[in-house]
């Protein structure tokens, strides 16, 4: 990184801050030198308010289509070197140009917003919840195994249908959404492009499966049961087998748990 | 991952019969990675030249390669070039220190992680353009049971499972032998344990994958598979040595006991498997 030219003042006169704090005015945000900030405080405070700005949808509050990416991308950086399991929604509202055409686009954007709140209230704080383009919706779930995976999606889908939007007095809209979803694979450091594919070609097999569904790739059907793993280690003497690392009594059972979930997942 | 094992729209390709394996490609995998399968691909190949035949190792592990760090190699032409048709096969394939000739992935290979159409024929038109020209070729593949790994593995007339006597490692092993009985109908895979504490653990695992094998994986009654065990490589210093100084082992230290090991493995291979070269 470019080492900073330390200066013993920061002229703000001198700097052209009227669009950044017109932005930031924009956003409801405190565009103003406090008094007693001092000068650095000030900018600081700006750029901050700036980046966050950079990263949110301005429409639902959410993360952005860049934010999402970047997220995505760490997720693939991760999940190569850890395997651990992410899981990659993606969400479409149904039918959602009726709702503009019928009830214009005022409407459409109030249905946006309450699904987005949504959305963000049935994910955990550390899952990103982002809007993806119009109607599209994406989240990430790192650490996500696969029945969770399920479990949270349906959840999704059944909290949005259950949703009673108020668009205009007297007139509350019902919506519904179609999810699809991937787990980036693990062990392989795959590409940001190549798992929205496969995303969305749930997403897709959800749409044209009727809508209001849930379609997640499926996951390798393999796994090695109790009775499997006790039979395996069961006449070894693994403290025998491994010199390294051996530790008494150390029965397979938590190892090869995790191993089975990875070979699972 | 996507799986063979469940066609979709996206895979029903991939779900179809596997080809035919050819003849003289040994694929080298495991059930879990960092059990020294890359290790146990060079330091093979090496043993096997010195028993006069000619040896292309592939590196087919696409999404996480690193024979290239094993044997300390960063070419400019990588399989990378040959996939996107910058550069011709032969122009990618060099000479590794143990006397074998190695065609590496490339970093660019992560693009190819998934199986298309289009990686899975140029792969096959790759493997069978080398096959004439050696008497083995090794493929290096990824752990486990992505689709590319399944895909390499079936493109091999024989499978070197290794594995470690660590649980996991067993289990993911096991696992994986248990995807290839039941989605390529494999009869044979050999099992190579690494990193073994003394002599017999090899043995006694494979025994034992065998025993769980026989009661839990589904096979045709008249062909079960049969796991033979084809060696045990011992806990040995030297391997830690050569890993670390990137040098290849069977170059260095050929005489230490994890050295003697692999030659008497390739060895074993050339009574079984390879046919002896003219």
């Amino acid at each position: 990184m470019a080492t900073l030219t330390a200066s013993p003042r920061i002229d703000l006169q001198a700097l052209q801050l009227d669009d950044a704090r017109a932005l930031l005015k924009h956003d409801a945000r405190n565009s103003e030198q406090e008094a007693g900030e001092s000068p650095t405080d000030y900018l600081q405070r700006v750029i901050d308010n700036l980046c966050e700005l950079s990263l949110k949808d301005p429409l639902t509050g959410l993360s952005n289509r860049r934010h999402f990416r970047s997220v995505l991308e760490r997720s693939i950086e991760s999940v190569a070197r850890s395997g651990e399991s992410v899981l990659l929604l993606l969400l479409d509202i149904d039918h959602f140009k009726s709702i503009n055409d019928s009830h214009g686009h005022m409407a459409g954007d109030l249905v946006l917003q309450a699904v987005a709140s949504c959305l963000a209230r049935c994910v955990r704080p550390m899952d990103t919840v982002a809007r993806y383009g119009g109607e599209e919706f994406a989240v990430i779930l790192p650490n996500c195994r696969p029945l969770f995976g399920r479990a949270v999606a349906e959840r999704i889908r059944q909290t949005i249908a259950s949703l009673s939007i108020p668009v205009a007095p007297l007139l509350n809209i019902q919506t519904t959404i179609s999810i699809g979803g991937a787990y980036a694979p693990e062990w392989v450091r795959s590409t940001a492009d190549l798992w929205i594919e496969r995303a969305d070609l749930q997403l897709y097999r959800a749409k044209s499966e009727g809508r209001d569904q849930i379609r997640l790739e499926q996951p390798q059907e393999l796994s090695v049961s109790a009775e499997e793993k006790g039979l395996l280690f069961g006449s070894l003497d693994m403290n025998e087998m491994v010199t390294a690392e051996a530790v008494p009594g150390d029965t397979p059972t938590d190892a090869a748990d995790k191993a089975t979930n990875r070979v699972n997942a | 991952m996507n799986d063979l094992l469940t066609p979709t729209a996206e895979n029903q390709d991939a779900a179809k019969v596997p080809l035919k394996p050819l003849g003289k490609v040994l694929a080298i995998t495991s059930g879990k990675g960092g059990v020294g399968k890359t290790f146990v691909s060079a330091n093979l190949a090496a043993a096997l030249v010195k028993r006069g035949y000619k040896v292309l190792v592939l590196d087919a592990d696409l999404g996480l390669a690193n024979l290239d760090v094993v044997l300390n190699l960063y070419p400019k032409i990588t399989l990378h070039d040959v996939f996107t048709g910058k550069a011709r096969l032969e122009e990618a394939i060099l000479p590794a220190p143990g006397g074998f000739s190695v065609l590496l992935a490339g970093s660019g290979m992560v693009e190819y992680s998934r199986l298309t159409t289009e990686v899975r024929n140029e792969f096959l038109r790759i493997i069978s353009g080398l096959v004439p020209h050696y008497d083995v070729v090794l493929l290096d593949t990824g752990a486990g049971i992505s689709d590319v790994v399944l895909f390499a593995v079936s493109l091999a007339s024989e499978v070197l499972m290794v594995a470690t006597p660590e649980p996991t490692s067993l289990t993911d092993a096991y696992a994986t032998i248990k995807v290839l009985v039941g989605q390529q109908q494999r009869q044979t895979v050999r099992v190579i344990i690494n990193q073994a504490a003394r002599p017999g653990t090899g043995l006694a695992i494979t025994h034992q994958l065998q025993h769980v094998l026989d009661r839990f994986a589904v096979t045709d009654p008249a062909h079960p598979i049969r796991l033979i065990h084809m060696g045990d490589i011992p806990v040995d210093p030297e391997v830690r040595h050569a890993v670390m100084r990137r040098q290849l082992m069977m170059a260095t230290t050929p005489g230490c006991p994890a050295g003697q090991a692999i030659s008497q493995i390739a060895g074993t291979l050339e009574k079984t498997v390879i046919p002896k070269p003219a």
